[in-house]
């Protein structure tokens, strides 16, 4: 064998380590994701505070609204978990090609075209079984966006196409589409003032989960994000991604199919957010109309930025927003607020976050390797 | 037009650290001189002409510029002087116009500019031109040869009387060189402009400089006016005394009976078209090592390309063991070929992944019978790096750490790691040990020696003549594409490996 010939000069300093140093270390290196979005979080928390004093309100108030309006009541937590599971959907829209060093943010598109494809599918095959229908409505969904934002990733991956913008405009596409399908052919003429397509029928319905009151889409979302936590950390295709996503030249130059990598997972991370548009239809609309287009696809940015694009860290930061979303109401009626107050502040994290990002490897107590190098110059 | 600037360097030094890049150099070009200054890769040319434009401050040393002792603090006082610089890639905005461009380069442009005045002043500038170019198009449309003319007008524009061109001709077909270097010999004839060319080329030093220098590891090794030295003699002053070391005792010599790496009459292009290569024939055995030597930008990175599988081949057969290869993932890993990069940090590793993650970039999918996984073993990579980062002696603070912590040495260590183990039939490597530490670069060959001497046939693309001298069964010179000289290392001539690498074949 070539290595064992040559001399080993040093040993490395790993496996001098104490456990107890390592343990320290494994323990910094983790904090880091944690510390800084958090510290990001309350910089915003702050800054709005501040927009609200302007405005003449408390914050103060503002705090208790949000904890009564998203977490105060088994209803809130039901309002909040209902709003969560889009936002699991969505978020993996995000996080999915952001291992691959791509910034997707159009999931919004894939929403919408996902709930149409799905309502589409059912009217037709309202015969037949219901769990059949259901499928071939979730089979049609997860076509839908899986084409949809897969194209984003060919138009990256082929032709060399931004992918931020292209899914942004590829997403006001969809809408529109979708918008002039519902509004036109599709529309079900029984639909008089909110233009729908027709019902997907009563039986084919997904009812809620027993005992907590929120529908399917809440366990199936908080399923997809541990399957794309083990996708992308425990699968050889994962661990290529996050090697074309770390380096593109060094995956290319290891043979890895960098292209096909791309176009697989940005179409899964449309597929995912096209289920959040089939449960919006199956489980809470009935059929396919403008409400599709709730800004979840927008939410799911800021929930997968605020998770680091660690799957695993989705759901958490999805219910935390989800509460936000919930409470929203109750800000609008008690603080007489207008309705957008709390994307002021989802914007103002947002911001808070992306400056958060240039701070990663700048603190030293979240950096082993720099504490290391000072004990290996003092020995 | 303003006279040319006589400039003359004393004593110029300048330190890295201990490094000397510049070693006490003294040159002196008169007013309307035409200057060349030769020299290998890395042997102080750009440290002077840099120390000269002020981008640097000499060690120690002093610059005369029209014989008065000058202080330059940077590029814009060295505008002030009269000095000018023409880089090797083009500092133009590709979008604006020519006309827009030389505005909008001058220190003292107004807030509001006056195009019908500043067009006037232009023509009438350009009136006293030798070159021709049409101002009224972007800068897009215009061929190298213009764009080249083009960054010298800028130049001039700025009222530069003494011009630094570095490797002018680079980017230029021999016909635009041909006319932009006599456009600026003619220049310096009529006394306008005093011209310092770095270059590599003997042929254009022979033809339009008046006077030249060699620098050879930053110290002056000769000169004179051109056509009183035989190019021999120039290469000998760029090559110098060179001892051939043995780092690593050989054991065995080629195996001839088994060619593992066989190209034949491959062509190729870069990107942007400007640099083919075309390879008649080349081979490495079992058991050798084939160095590339070669200035850099003669094509070796197009043909490294081609053999890592970034670039197609245009024509021609490459093969692997009797079998064509085209650097797919299942091919190298069949035929158990491996490539190295040069700069494996930025091409070879994943900067902000672990040292763990990116020594299991080449095995992480193969499974021990040989087929691709689907679960990532996490824990055997980890312990497989471990192992190596031991074996290869890696300092890293861990396995955890991101790749980006470590040294330059210990990053091609670690990447030597990942490549080297598992029994290795072709091992192509670029600049292995450029930018490396004196300790890490004899460990790095080393390696490369030992892995020659376990039966791999090894292509060495070097622009360290050295390294090619120092670890090469066979020693091949790369000019404008080709390959233009073939030597056994042991007749290996210095003088004539030197004219090849000038491109005088």
């Amino acid at each position: 064998m070539v290595a064992e010939t040559a001399p080993s000069v040093v040993t490395a300093a790993a496996t001098r380590a104490a456990p107890a140093i390592r343990a320290l270390a494994w323990l910094a290196r983790r904090a880091e994701a944690v510390a800084i979005p958090l510290g990001a979080v309350l910089v915003g928390l702050a800054l709005f505070g501040l927009f609200l004093l302007t405005l003449g309100k408390s914050p103060a108030a503002l705090v208790d609204l949000v904890w009564r309006g998203g977490f105060g009541s088994a209803f809130a937590w039901q309002n909040s978990l209902q709003r969560a599971a889009p936002l699991l959907f969505a978020g993996l829209c995000v996080a999915l090609p952001a291992r691959l060093g791509l910034v997707v943010i159009g999931g919004e598109g894939a929403i919408v075209l996902g709930g149409l494809a799905a309502a589409v599918v059912a009217p037709p095959l309202s015969g037949l079984p219901a769990p059949l229908v259901v499928a071939a409505m979730a089979l049609a969904a997860l076509l839908a966006g899986a084409a949809w934002i897969g194209a984003v990733g060919a138009l990256k991956a082929y032709r060399g196409v931004d992918a931020t913008i292209a899914s942004l405009l590829m997403s006001s596409i969809a809408i529109a589409l979708a918008n002039h399908l519902i509004e036109g052919p599709l529309r079900d003429p029984a639909s008089l003032n909110k233009p729908s397509t027709l019902p997907v029928g009563e039986a084919n319905m997904l009812g809620a989960m027993p005992g907590i009151g929120v529908h399917w889409g809440l366990s199936a979302g908080l399923l997809a994000c541990l399957a794309a936590w083990l996708l992308v950390e425990r699968t050889t295709l994962g661990f290529s991604a996050r090697i074309a996503g770390g380096n593109v030249r060094a995956a290319q130059i290891q043979g890895l199919p960098v292209r096909r990598l791309i176009v697989g997972f940005t179409a899964l991370g449309g597929a995912c957010a096209a289920l959040a548009g089939f449960f919006e239809v199956v489980a809470v609309q009935g059929n396919a109309n403008a409400t599709l287009a709730a800004g979840y696809g927008f939410t799911g940015i800021l929930v997968a930025f605020l998770a680091r694009h660690n799957p695993l860290a989705i759901p958490p930061v999805a219910l935390a927003l989800g509460g936000l979303e919930a409470s929203s109401g109750l800000i609008q009626r008690r603080m007489q607020l207008p309705d957008a107050t709390i994307l002021v502040l989802e914007g103002l994290l947002f911001l808070c976050l992306l400056i958060g990002e240039t701070a990663y490897g700048r603190f030293k107590i979240f950096s082993p390797h720099l504490w290391a190098s000072r004990k290996a110059s003092a020995t | 037009m303003s006279a040319a600037l006589p400039i003359e360097t004393i004593g110029m030094t300048k330190r890295f650290g201990a490094f000397a890049a510049l070693d006490d150099v003294s040159i002196k070009i008169e007013a309307g001189g035409f200057h060349a200054l030769l020299g290998e890769n890395g042997a102080g040319k750009s440290t002077l002409v840099k120390c000269i434009m002020g981008f640097y401050a000499p060690t120690s040393g002093s610059l005369l510029v029209d014989n008065r002792e000058v202080a330059i603090a940077g590029p814009k006082a060295a505008q002030a002087q009269g000095l000018g610089m023409v880089y090797q890639h083009f500092t133009l905005v590709p979008s604006l116009t020519g006309a827009e461009n030389l505005v909008i380069a001058r220190a003292d442009v107004p807030r509001l500019i006056d195009w019908g005045r500043e067009r006037a002043a232009l023509a009438a500038f350009m009136a006293g031109m030798p070159f021709r170019l049409d101002l009224d198009r972007p800068v897009a449309t215009l061929s190298a040869g213009e764009k080249q003319k083009l960054e010298i007008v800028k130049q001039l524009s700025l009222k530069a009387r003494f011009l630094i061109l570095d490797e002018p001709t680079s980017v230029l077909t021999p016909a635009e060189a041909e006319e932009v270097l006599g456009l600026l010999r003619g220049m310096t004839d009529a006394g306008a402009l005093t011209v310092l060319m770095i270059s590599h080329k003997f042929r254009e030093v022979e033809t339009f400089a008046r006077s030249f220098s060699v620098l050879r590891r930053g110290r002056l090794a000769g000169g004179g006016a051109v056509g009183a030295v035989s190019r021999d003699d120039m290469a000998a002053m760029m090559m110098g005394e060179r001892r051939i070391r043995t780092v690593a005792a050989r054991s065995g010599s080629p195996d001839p009976d088994r060619t593992v790496l066989q190209l034949d009459g491959v062509t190729a292009t870069d990107p942007s078209g400007l640099r083919r290569i075309a390879i008649d024939s080349l081979s490495v055995r079992a058991r050798e090592i084939v160095g590339i030597a070669g200035v850099s930008g003669n094509g070796q990175k197009e043909l490294a390309d081609v053999l890592g599988g970034q670039v197609r081949a245009t024509g021609g057969r490459v093969a692997v063991a009797g079998a064509p290869y085209a650097g797919t993932r299942a091919e190298s890993r069949s035929r158990r070929v491996r490539f190295i990069p040069e700069e494996p940090l930025r091409n070879a590793c994943a900067p902000q992944m672990s040292v763990a993650e990116n020594i299991g970039f080449r095995a992480f999918d193969r499974r021990t019978d040989g087929r691709t996984g689907f679960w990532l073993d996490t824990g055997g990579l980890r312990r497989r790096a471990r192992d190596l980062i031991a074996r290869f002696g890696v300092k890293t603070a861990s396995a955890e750490a991101p790749i980006a912590t470590l040294s330059g040495g210990n990053v091609q260590r670690a990447v030597l790691a990942r490549e080297l183990t598992d029994p290795v039939d072709l091992l192509i490597v670029v600049n292995p040990c450029f930018g490396l530490d004196f300790a890490a670069v004899s460990d790095i060959r080393s390696r490369i020696v030992a892995a020659r001497n376990g039966g791999t046939a090894v292509l060495l693309i070097s622009e360290d003549l050295d390294e090619i001298l120092e670890l090469s069964d066979r020693i091949l010179v790369m000019s404008e594409g080709r390959l233009v000289y073939e030597t056994t290392a042991a007749e290996a001539e210095i003088g004539a490996i030197g004219r090849h690498m000038a491109g005088h074949h």
